[in-house]
């Protein structure tokens, strides 16, 4: 296995794409920008999520009057207004910048220094949708209505609007929309991340795994001079692997892959029954090294530090 | 090679840190989870007294992680954590009502005070619009058509000063109708209104085209009902709902300006800052504007639909451009005032923290917290 495809299964994030915040304590967080499909995924369940609300009301509204009366209507012309211009801002500042499709994908509005949202800055993120989807979308779903004869062109100019304004996040390098650059606004991934079991203790735990009719292996161990050449980025590559798709087949590949690499590099010379137990062991072996090293103020990065 | 053993876990630091700190972690994690799903004032006081606590134990244990633990999964989900509290205990925590009242009787009057210059300008434009429109027309009325067009039902020129007369007086019975048309009013007047505000991005431009083509239509208008004689009518007419409307167009397209200004002339700062600062007070204008025009929109569909008579559809206008002139001129001020001395303060700090900053970064951090 090439290095490049170790990078891969790290569960690291585009460190491009990474902004930090630091909180009034004085210690830094680190926040991910949002991806542009998540944004577009949570403003699509939005979108349903409000169609089918004005569906439902004025369905319950038209059965209760009987469907006769034109309060009903002005009633419904209101609701889809304030649903169309406020949706957003109402849920936004409710929910610590989250709606509906923004939790479901994971995802949140927060103000770019890190301060507290403000109700105004949610308010002017999400007016600028007018100018962002709602007219371009209304010129090329219905161009007949807003501008009679509108020529081709006209409808071309539209669309094209709509284009610039709709893929803005995609051209500026902290994904921001029309609506984020005016309030001072970002969009970062905010998943629930659940806490797994340490491998260290799991190490410690019950033998793994071992090929038929062999007995599970003693702990193997390592000298300081083996312990030396790797680094922390390695060790959190390492990590990744044991950690990724347990008890697939594609795992016990990739495992056996690094422990062989591994064995090589380090001069391992004893042989090895169980690589997934040769590797757990190595792990919490090689993080109690570096963790010790650390402790006196020595990190050592990768494998080419010195 | 000899082989000098490290395997034994439980004397790892990181793995002791971890077993002593878990449960904390776990608490603040469900309550995160009670005020997500339930929101923060579902939390009983005590909840909410232990949330401050929880959070800065877990951001302690964060930096500790950072320093002591390899352990990625642990620093990610820690990272993760404190992340999703920062957002609870720094949220907003104000009553929905609170905010309101303070919006309305300080926030609202006191940015449209500050955007006097951007007003200013729109209105100008308006007018200006709307005294060249009404000369043209008033000399050719061909003009008319070229200005407000065909949608205009039954008020061209080419109507007789009769069937004028009888659109200004023009009354409806049956609510239903009234209310839907009010309804319609209200939700395009608005959009347009934002339009004019988000187009502000645009360089403003657009804006400019908005307010001075609805000046045209005023112009036009004016100037074919005075020219049979109908003037003290149609503004007898108009006047009512219009001071309302018009003043909030005016606004929106002051708020379109203040986009606009920002974006193009920054002046000494970043674009970016510059327009953050003026994106957000040209929302609150907006806002405010969309509820003016809600106003203008019930008075226009329901109380000009049923009363038609002249004094009283001309103190209804008076009434309503007096309230605007003390509501726009007056309400919060004394707050305003307030507002200075504390932003005077806190620019003092912030110069302060910068110097201190230069000389060394841990002090501003510190002053920060003590804040």
């Amino acid at each position: 296995m090439n290095p490049a495809s170790l990078a891969a299964l790290r569960p690291d994030e585009d460190s491009k794409l990474v902004r930090e915040i630091v909180t009034p304590e004085g210690i830094p967080l680190r926040f991910t920008l949002a991806r542009a499909g998540d944004r577009a995924g949570a403003f699509v369940l939005d979108m349903l999520l409000q169609i089918i609300v004005i569906v439902v009301i004025s369905f319950a509204l038209s059965r209760a009057v009987g469907g006769e009366g034109s309060w009903l209507t002005a009633v419904i012309v209101i609701l889809t207004f304030l649903l169309m211009n406020f949706y957003f801002a109402f849920f936004e500042v409710r929910w610590q910048g989250t709606t509906p499709g923004k939790r479901k994908i994971g995802i949140r509005v927060i103000d770019a220094r890190g301060g507290q949202l403000e109700t105004s800055a949610v308010l002017a993120r999400n007016l600028i949708r007018e100018l962002e989807v709602w007219t371009p979308l209304r010129f090329l779903l219905a161009s007949q209505l807003v501008w009679p004869e509108a020529p081709g062109w006209a409808r071309l100019f539209a669309g094209a609007w709509a284009f610039v304004f709709l893929f803005m996040p995609v051209f500026n390098k902290d994904r921001l929309r029309v609506g984020d650059m005016i309030a001072g606004t970002r969009v970062v991934m905010q998943p629930k991340v659940v806490l797994v079991p340490d491998l260290v203790e799991e190490a410690a735990a019950a033998p793994l795994y071992a090929p038929a009719g062999m007995k599970p292996a003693a702990a193997y161990t390592f000298s300081d001079a083996q312990l030396g050449i790797y680094g922390i980025y390695e060790l959190q590559v390492l990590e990744g692997v044991l950690r990724t798709n347990p008890g697939d087949a594609s795992h016990f590949e990739a495992i056996r892959t690094v422990s062989e690499k591994v064995r090589q590099k380090i001069r391992y010379v004893a042989q090895v029954v169980d690589d997934e137990r040769f590797l757990r062991d190595f792990y919490a072996a090689q993080r109690a090294h570096l963790e010790q090293k650390m402790l006196f103020g020595q990190r050592r990065q990768d494998k080419y530090a010195k | 090679m000899q082989a000098a053993t490290i395997t034994a876990p439980r004397q790892m630091r990181s793995v002791e840190f971890r077993k002593e700190r878990e449960a904390t972690w776990q608490a603040l994690e469900d309550l995160i989870a009670t005020a997500d799903k339930r929101g923060l004032r579902t939390l009983s006081a005590e909840q909410l007294a232990r949330l401050p606590h929880l959070y800065r134990a877990t951001l302690s244990s964060l930096s500790v992680a950072r320093s002591i633990s390899l352990d990625r999964a642990l620093t990610h989900y820690l990272e993760n954590l404190v992340g999703r509290a920062y957002f609870v205990v720094y949220g907003t925590r104000q009553h929905l009502r609170r905010q309101l009242s303070e919006f309305f009787l300080w926030k609202l009057p006191s940015t449209i005070r500050a955007a006097r210059w951007h007003i200013l300008a729109s209105a100008i434009v308006t007018i200006a619009a709307a005294i060249a429109a009404f000369q043209l027309t008033w000399a050719d009325m061909d003009y008319y058509y070229a200005f407000v067009g065909d949608m205009a039902q039954g008020r061209t020129p080419a109507s007789s000063t009769a069937e004028l007369r009888d659109g200004l007086y023009h009354t409806e019975s049956g609510s239903g109708g009234l209310a839907t048309f009010a309804a319609s009013l209200f939700s395009h007047n608005s959009r347009i209104g934002i339009l004019a505000f988000a187009t502000g991005f645009v360089a403003g431009l657009p804006t400019l085209f908005l307010l001075f083509y609805n000046g045209l239509v005023l112009g036009a208008f004016a100037a074919l009902f005075h020219s049979r004689g109908l003037g003290v009518d149609l503004w007898a007419w108009m006047l009512p709902h219009g001071v309302t409307e018009l003043t909030a167009v005016v606004l929106c397209g002051a708020a379109g300006f203040q986009l606009a200004h920002a974006l193009v002339f920054p002046g000494a700062r970043t674009r970016m800052d510059s327009l953050r600062e003026h994106g957000r007070s040209a929302a609150v204008i907006v806002i405010g504007s969309v509820g003016m025009l809600f106003f203008a929109g019930m008075i226009e569909g329901i109380f000009r639909q049923t009363v038609t008579s002249i004094p009283i559809r001309f103190t209804v206008a008076g009434t309503t451009a007096a309230w605007w002139i003390y509501y726009f001129g007056f309400v919060g001020r004394s707050r305003d005032r307030q507002d200075a001395v504390e932003r005077e303060a806190a620019s003092r700090v912030a110069f302060q923290r910068g110097k201190l900053a230069e000389l060394s970064p841990q002090m501003s951090g510190q002053i920060e917290v003590a804040r």
